[in-house]
Formats: C-alpha cells, structure tokens, sequence
C-alpha cells in the first residue's frame, strides 16, 4: 500500500465475499451449459459404463465370496479395458484442466473484466466465486458417474453394498474431488499467468504429461543418483527404495493412486516399504477398518489438500497484483 | 470538497519505471460532463482505472464523491458506473441474462433489478433483441448495452472510456444524445476521449492530457484563447490594396494575428468577435468589404496545435541536446 492512509481508513471497507454468490452461480450455469462439458460428460460417462460393464463380467464369473465386491467395480479391468481407476487418473485432471484453463485470461479476452470488476466486489469474490464454482461442477460430474457405477452395479450383480463400502467409496469419491482440485487450481494459475488461453491449457497439459509419462522414470533415475548401490547392502537397497517412493510421492498421480489402493482394497496394510518384522503378527489378506486405511492415506490426503491451498495462494497472489488495463 | 465529485492531488502512477500519470491535479464538478482529451497512452485509462480503485495510485491523493478509491472502493463502484473502452459481455449470454449477472453483483433485489432492467432496455432501444445472445450484437448495440448496464446502477457519476471507437456516424450521434440525457438526470459524466469533435459536442470542460500530465484544461473558449492566444476566427474577404488593408486589420485591438489567404481572404486570430471592428477596418482601408464569417472556436485546432507546438518545442529541445 502506497498511500499513506489515515488510521480510521486503514481497513479496506466491506467483506471480499460480497459478490461471490452471484459468481458462483453465473459461472457453474456456464459450466454446466457449455458445449466443453457435455463433451467431457459424454466422454466420462462412457469409459465408466464401457469399464464397470467389464468389471460387472469379470465379477460374475469369479465364484469367490468377497464382502467388497462394490468396491471390485472401481478396481477390476476386463482386457482389454483397464479398471476404472485407469481411467479416472488421467480424466479427473483432463476435466479439471478443461474447466478451469480460461478462467481468468477468458475474462481479459472478453473485455469483460474491467466491466465485472467495476461493480462493487472485490477481486477475491470473483477467485473464489469462480474457483468454487468449478470445484462444484467437478464434484457434481463426479458424483453423478459415482452414482451410475453403483446403480449400474445394483442392478447387475443384485447384491445390497455394504455400509463399509459405501463409505469407503464416498471417501474415494472425496479424495478424487481433492485430486481435480489441484489440477483446478493449476490451470487456473496458468490462466492467470498467460494472457492466452491456449497456451494455460498446453502448459496445464504439458505439467500433467510430465507426471503421468515421465515423473516416474525420473523418480527411478534420480534415486539411483542420489543413493547408488556401491557394495550391495541391503541397507542401500532400502535407502534407494525409500529415495524412491519420496520422489515418486511429489507427483499428485502417486498421491492419487496411494490413496485409491488404501481406500478401494482394504487389505492394503502399508503404502511404503514393508519390511517382514515389521509383519510379524499381522494376518495377511484381511481388511483393515476404515478407521486404520483413513489413517494409512491421511498423509497423502493431507498432500493434496496442501498443494491445492497452495497453488490456489500463490494464483491469488498473482491476480491481486495484476493490472487490469486491457 | 462537496462541490467537486472527483478530486486528486499530485496523483501519480508508475508502471515498471514507466510514468502513466504524473502529478495529475484534477477537479470535476457535480453535474458536469467533463471530457478527458488526449492521445492514446496519455494516462486517461490509467486515471479512471485509479478513480475506481482498479488500480493503486503510486502516489498522491484521489477522492471519488468524497471516498478514498484505495480504501472504499466498494462504495465508490457502487455509485460511480464505468464503461470501458471496448467494452465486452459474455456472447452466450442474451442481454437480459448479462445485465442480470451486473445486478446480481451490485446486490440490487432480484424484483427491483428486473424492473430497473426492463426500464434501461427500452430506454436505450434494445427492448426489442433483449433476449437474443449478445454475439449477435453489433458495435453499436453493445455499447448501448454498456449503458444500459450504467443505468441499473442509478449512478451519481458515470465514467465513459473511449465510448464512440468503432462506431458509426449515426451511432456515435445517438450515443452523443445519451451523453447529453445523462447530464439531463443530473449524472457527473467523464468522458475520455481522442475524438474532438464528440468532446467538443458534449462537454462542458476539458482537460488535455499529455504524457501523464493534464496540460491544460477549461471550457473550450478557454482553452482557446490559452492555446491559441485567440479562440475566434474571422474570415475577411475584401477587395482592395492587400498590404493597406492587412495593416489596418493588424492595427485592430484583441486581434492576435493575421495572415492573407489567397487574393482577398484574410484570416484573424482575436480573442473576441471582431467582425464590426473589422468591417470599419477594411472600409477604413478603402477595400469593398466582400464577405465576413466567424468560425466558433475549434477543439480540432486546439487540439493540433497545442501537441504540434509540443512537438516542435519537443524536437528543439532534443536537437539541442
């Protein structure tokens, strides 16, 4: 703050949500209305139908007893379509990305800023309004393709789910909106960084395709620079293990899928590296309750709600400096 | 203070290194329209967008209807209304949806606001294509919706950057009788603007932006006369012995400067209307008085001539150095 105020007007007046409603709802009818969603929908719809049809297949012709068999239709692949899960991996950030890539260059490209920012709210109201109306729209496509997996499963395998599996289904559900969350918000940084739209939505893509294609290999890469295996301990096996599996962890994918494992197979007992002792008295293949998988992904949940928080700050930041001269 | 809607002592604005606005004193009274005149890039945008709060001066002081921008800018964009320049609205909306979406945000009751709609739509003429999308708009109609959005507002003062760019004659003609209507309602009206003649047209006062600076500033007859030396314009056109008459034409008092245009015109430069005092001069001079025409002063050649000067001075100044 530049000017030198006087002490009864240092406080900038009224609140920074005035206006925020009226955002919201404007933005989540135009995400709702426009032709890049139902594109999206469509598409979404399709692979969950196309992989729960598989899973539902595959279920039906195993005999085995299993207590989680709601949760199979999340996990289990038919060849030569992978599980649902796959899918979900990559979707999640293709819809988060296409939501929110021009969600702030759109406005200056349209003219339509200096106009909307002319009224009397703040510029928080319209980061937030339009930030939650996207998390919204996410959660609403999501929860629907929830909805039509478990109905599809009801009336396919005649099986009443358990209240076990819900909840661990409504926990994954939780945890993918979180996992759109941080690709929201990363494409709502670039679209506040770059001016044009296309280039936010390549650079969301381009950080994505690093994850998805490449972060993995240089995981590997980089922990056998960090921690080579010189004599052949066992102990710089482990060390290099664990280099590893943090490096892989700084990737939201890694996250992701942690979590998905803990949550949609009970029987996960770890995420890290198990070492027998540490097994000793543990019964191998039972499911853990709710209670202890919540425990086992609450540092990775933890994660993604933080880079989301973050990536979200360092966007507001950004946008409250920035001039509005088009 | 309470005679003047808008007040900014030394307000300044620096964009990386580069002055925008320098030490701009400026003063607009209740209910006048006051046009902002300059070249682009003379700061006129920058100076709204500080009178609004949509930016934070550098330094220096602004007063909006008595608020400080910086601090309240809530309650100055509730009561001022802005039009930017090119100004654009969501083309999948229809126009009733847009002006809505403005209504919502300025926390106007949905039964008023639709009212208040209604009203400004029939109003400015758009009545008629309120409820088809706004890509389907021309120019001209956009902008009108622009103003339509200013007046759901109910504002004391609205601010007009650059309204009549890209429109056509006889649009920018009925724009120019939305100006004069506003003023009518009693609304303060800023208007920026390089367009003289539509300045000229509307406003009451003026002030000529250059560089960052508000160089001079007036009613068109003073920035006349403080521009030109003169602000009226007599065209002689007499038969008769060039230098005898233009000696005696010199010889008028409050006439700044004649020159000879051709066989018979001679041009004056006066502070005031000289044209019986001229008249006696050429018969004086013994020529036949032919024709004798005034031409109000002229924001055009105000305008030409202030930066041309500039210019000259400028490039001395350079060639100098």
């Amino acid at each position: 703050m530049t000017v030198q105020a006087r002490p009864h007007e240092r406080r900038r007046e009224g609140s920074p949500w005035t206006g925020m409603w009226a955002v919201l709802a404007k933005e989540m009818a135009d995400n709702l209305t426009s032709v890049r969603m139902h594109i999206l929908e469509i598409l979404i719809a399709l692979t969950a139908v196309g992989a729960v049809f598989g899973a539902i297949q595959t279920i039906l012709e195993t005999v085995e007893q299993d207590p989680f068999v709601y949760l199979r239709l999340f996990t289990v692949g038919r060849e030569p379509l992978p599980a649902f899960i796959g899918f979900l991996g990559f979707l999640v950030p293709l819809v988060a990305i296409a939501l929110a890539f021009d969600t702030v260059n759109g406005e200056f490209n349209r003219r339509t800023m200096s106009r909307v920012l002319a009224q009397p709210i703040y510029r928080d109201a319209l980061l937030f309004g339009k930030f939650l109306a996207h998390l919204f729209t996410l959660a609403l496509v999501l929860t629907a393709i929830w909805l039509l997996i478990f109905g599809l499963g009801i009336v396919r395998l005649g099986v009443r789910p358990g209240g076990e599996e819900v909840a661990r289904a409504l926990w994954f559900l939780l945890a993918t909106i979180f996992y759109g969350g941080i690709w929201l918000t990363l494409a709502m940084l670039f679209s506040i960084v770059f001016r044009e739209p296309a280039t936010a939505a390549l650079a969301s893509i381009a950080v994505w395709l690093f994850y998805i294609a490449f972060w993995g290999m240089l995981a590997d890469v980089l922990a056998q620079i960090i921690a080579p295996i010189r004599f052949g301990f066992p102990e710089e096996f482990i060390r290099q293990l664990e280099w590893q599996l943090f490096l892989s962890r700084l990737s939201p994918n890694t996250l992701y899928s942690e979590i998905a494992l803990a949550l949609l197979n009970p029987a996960t007992r770890a995420l890290g590296l198990v070492l027998p002792i540490q097994l000793s008295g543990a019964i191998l293949g039972t499911p853990l309750p709710l209670r202890q998988s919540l425990l086992l992904i609450w540092p990775q949940m933890t994660g993604l709600i933080a880079v989301t928080i973050l990536l979200f700050a360092l966007g507001y930041v950004l946008f409250q400096r920035q001039e509005i001269r088009a | 203070m309470a005679e003047y809607v808008v007040e900014t002592r030394n307000l300044s604005k620096h964009y990386n290194g580069v002055v925008a606005v320098d030490n701009l004193n400026l003063r607009v009274k209740a209910g006048e329209v006051f046009g902002l005149l300059g070249p682009n890039g003379s700061g006129k945008t920058t100076t709204i967008l500080m009178l609004l709060g949509l930016t934070e001066p550098t330094k220096g002081e602004v007063r909006v209807l008595g608020f400080n921008p910086v601090r309240q800018p809530l309650s100055v964009k509730a009561r001022v209304g802005y039009l930017p320049d090119q100004v654009g609205f969501y083309d999948q909306l229809t126009a009733r949806e847009n002006l809505i979406y403005i209504a919502k945000l300025n926390g106007i009751p949905r039964r008023e606001a639709y009212r208040r709609i209604d009203e400004a739509l029939t109003r400015i003429g758009l009545a008629d294509v309120a409820d088809r999308p706004v890509g389907t708009y021309s120019r001209g109609m956009k902008q009108r919706l622009g103003v339509a959005e200013l007046l759901i507002k109910r504002p004391q003062m609205v601010i007009l950057d650059e309204p009549t760019q890209g429109l056509d004659p006889a649009a920018a003609v009925e724009f120019l009788n939305i100006i004069r209507d506003l003023k009518a309602e009693g609304i303060t009206v800023l208007l920026a603007s390089h367009l003289l003649h539509q300045v000229q047209a509307v406003c009451d006062r003026v002030g000529l932006f250059r560089k960052g600076r508000m160089v001079v500033e007036g009613t068109v007859p003073e920035l006349a006369r403080q521009v030109l030396g003169g602000g009226y314009r007599v065209r002689v056109i007499a038969r008769g012995e060039t230098d005898t008459i233009l000696r005696h034409l010199r010889g008028l008092s409050h006439v700044v400067e004649v020159q000879p245009k051709g066989d018979m015109t001679y041009e004056l430069l006066a502070q005031r209307d000289v044209r019986p005092q001229a008249a006696r001069a050429v018969v004086e001079a013994g020529g036949e008085l032919l024709n004798l025409d005034l031409e109000e002063p002229n924001l055009d050649e105000i305008y030409a001539r202030y930066f041309e000067t500039e210019e000259v001075a400028h490039d001395r100044a350079g060639k100098a150095a």
